[in-house]
């Protein structure tokens, strides 16, 4: 059973949380609403006055081929960002795993890149990978490859992947090795005796006993790369070119800040609203439950 | 069916030595225990066995075969462990098919395989239910299943019973024998339990700080312990130890009398050795008088559950057969 203190009063408790209301009210519940709200009309150019126009804006959007572009772009980038970042942390986790002198020095020099700000991370990879002054579009350069993601859509979404999927390897690191270290090592010894060798070992009971965690990083992920990536997007590439880096969430302020489409901006956050509501469902639906095996 | 040698076996982990120097020779189809109290090294040497520790120096043979270098799944053996190791995510069919599986059996044996296990084992309503679904005995009953369908040259067992409650801990441990009889199996057992190494063991090898102290057949080493290491771990209440000069025993200093409780008797005078009586624990079909010596050694006595108890305080005589008594030098072996 949980413990659960009990008030007498109802004046203590409402102190109690009234902070977390408030920034909860200020930072989410008021810029929301005013989200929805805006999302029904359009403004004029100045700001001066609004045209209701209903749920014109979300019909406009829906039909709008730079709209569904933007989500195709969304899908490849999030899908690359999960699949990389928690394959390159599974990896390392394993290894780390395996280690068993030195592997704190490993542990805390692989956290390092988690507290790099996003904004700043960008900034590191746009230096790298500068077109002019660049040191790895330099040795590429040695090479014979012609390295330029202003103007090639691949590679420019190969370097905000690369440089979203880099700070994120972290933090999945840290909960893939902790649930490595949580298989009882008995179980493994007997997959050992039973005649398992390391692959078979890893497919058949590694991977299987770590799905909670597999599961969980998952939609933790997936969430950062919906969201939480503007700042590598916004440093890097500014969305280009032509567009073939604006996900969703870039979008939603170039349209709106770049773009001053304020109605359509609020119309496109709303749609967003929605989607990380559904996917805060399915993370509580099944990893509250856990993933059973 | 194999032979296990062990020989001038030992294990340093880094700068700590745990094993110094171990030679056990396996018969075919023998049950040995290996028996020690914890931190002696037993289950290092069962993990040098299975494969899952290396060896530092020394050789260990499975059927005449070196397996110092060969992997745990290449050495035809099956372990169960202490706290069963059954795969969480599989259901008990599936937990004992894996190796079978792995090894590339047909389904059909497979399948034929596992059941006869089960039917053996009286698992054959489980055979669709997880491991968290199971009891302790069930479980413990499934590891066991795991080992025998592979039909292992060797069994080795880590304290397979230490987690069940004493009732099934008695019952399992007579399965265990039944079944390793049937099949003819040589088996290593390791426990901390003297009973159940007094009452498995075709052999027994006492373990203490990383050497084997007495290896031999459980009475013999009963009867017979090597050094007071021994004589103090097997059999409950411990062998007596009397210092010689307090009976008069022309012996050079530090050498040590030992008697087995059952083989004192009380009298109510004795020019051989005196005490008081301290307590007494009557535990129905015995009785165990606690003794105080005059140089203050406890020494207990165990007589029949009829004998009259001599009352606390009172002052004892104790005697014994001559033949019964086995002398200790001061190093601990025997004289």
């Amino acid at each position: 059973m949980e413990k659960r203190v009990s008030f007498k009063g109802v004046l203590l408790p409402l102190l109690l949380v009234l902070p977390q209301l408030v920034v909860t009210a200020v930072f989410f519940f008021y810029p929301a609403g005013q989200a929805i709200w805006q999302s029904l009309f359009i403004p004029d150019p100045f700001g001066l006055s609004m045209q209701w126009v209903g749920l014109g804006n979300f019909d406009y959007l829906l039909s709008n081929r730079y709209y569904r572009a933007s989500f195709a772009t969304t899908a490849v980038f999030s899908i690359l960002v999960t699949s990389v970042s928690m394959g390159v942390a599974l990896f390392l986790a394993v290894l780390a795993d395996r280690l068993i002198r030195g592997s704190g020095v490993y542990r805390t020099l692989l956290i390092w890149p988690y507290a790099v700000a996003p904004a700043v991370a960008g900034v590191l990879w746009m230096f790298m990978f500068n077109t002019r002054v660049g040191v790895v579009t330099w040795y590429l350069g040695l090479l014979g490859y012609d390295w330029n993601h202003v103007l090639n859509e691949g590679e420019a979404m190969g370097l905000v992947v690369a440089a979203s999927a880099w700070g994120r390897i972290s933090y999945n690191f840290l909960f893939f090795l902790a649930g490595l270290q949580a298989i009882p090592r008995s179980v493994i010894e007997a997959a050992a005796i039973d005649g398992a060798r390391f692959w078979t070992r890893f497919r058949t009971m590694v991977f299987p006993l770590l799905s909670p965690t597999t599961f969980f990083l998952l939609v933790v992920n997936i969430v950062y790369a919906f969201f939480e990536t503007f700042g590598v997007i916004h440093t890097i590439t500014s969305g280009g070119p032509q567009q073939a880096t604006t996900i969703l969430v870039y979008k939603v302020y170039a349209d709106g800040f770049v773009g001053q489409d304020l109605g359509s901006s609020s119309a496109q956050s709303v749609i967003l609203l929605v989607l990380v509501s559904l996917l805060t469902v399915v993370q509580f639906r099944f990893i509250e439950r856990r993933v059973h095996y | 069916m194999a032979t296990v040698t062990l020989e001038n076996i030992c294990k340093s982990f880094g700068k700590t030595d745990v094993i110094h120097g171990v030679d056990i020779d396996i018969a075919d189809g023998e049950f040995i225990v290996i028996v020690g109290p914890s931190g002696c090294g037993k289950s290092t040497l069962l993990r040098m066995i299975a494969g899952l520790e290396t060896v530092t120096s020394g050789e260990v043979r499975i059927g005449g075969r070196r397996v110092n270098d060969v992997e745990p799944m290449d050495r035809d053996i099956a372990m169960v462990f202490q706290n069963y190791a059954l795969y969480p995510h599989m259901n008990v069919f599936d937990n004992m098919a894996y190796g079978l599986k792995i090894a590339g059996k047909p389904r059909a044996e497979i399948a034929e395989r596992v059941a006869g296990a089960a039917r053996l084992l009286q698992l054959e309503p489980y055979l669709d239910r997880k491991p968290r679904e199971l009891s302790g005995g069930q479980r413990q009953r499934v590891a066991m299943g795991r080992a025998i369908v592979r039909k292992p040259a060797v069994f080795l067992f880590d304290e397979p019973l230490s987690n069940l409650d004493a009732k099934l801990r008695v019952q399992m441990r007579l399965e265990i024998r039944q079944l390793q009889r049937d099949l003819g199996v040589t088996a290593v057992y390791v426990t901390h339990d003297q009973v159940e190494a007094m009452t498995l063991a075709d052999r027994m090898v006492v373990m203490h700080a990383g050497r084997a102290d007495q290896i031999g057949p459980p009475l013999e080493v009963y009867e017979n312990p090597a050094t007071t290491f021994v004589a103090g771990f097997i059999g409950s209440p411990p062998m007596n130890f009397v210092p010689v000069g307090l009976v008069g025993l022309g012996a050079p200093e530090g050498t040590v009398l030992g008697i087995r409780p059952e083989h004192v008797e009380l009298v109510s005078g004795s020019d051989r050795l005196h005490g008081t009586v301290v307590y007494a624990e009557a535990l129905g079909a015995e009785t165990l008088v606690h003794v105080r010596l005059a140089d203050g050694t406890l020494a207990t006595v165990r007589q029949d559950g009829t004998a009259p108890t001599p009352p606390e305080g009172s002052d004892v005589g104790l005697i014994w057969a001559e033949a019964h008594q086995k002398l200790f030098g001061a190093d601990g072996t025997r004289l």
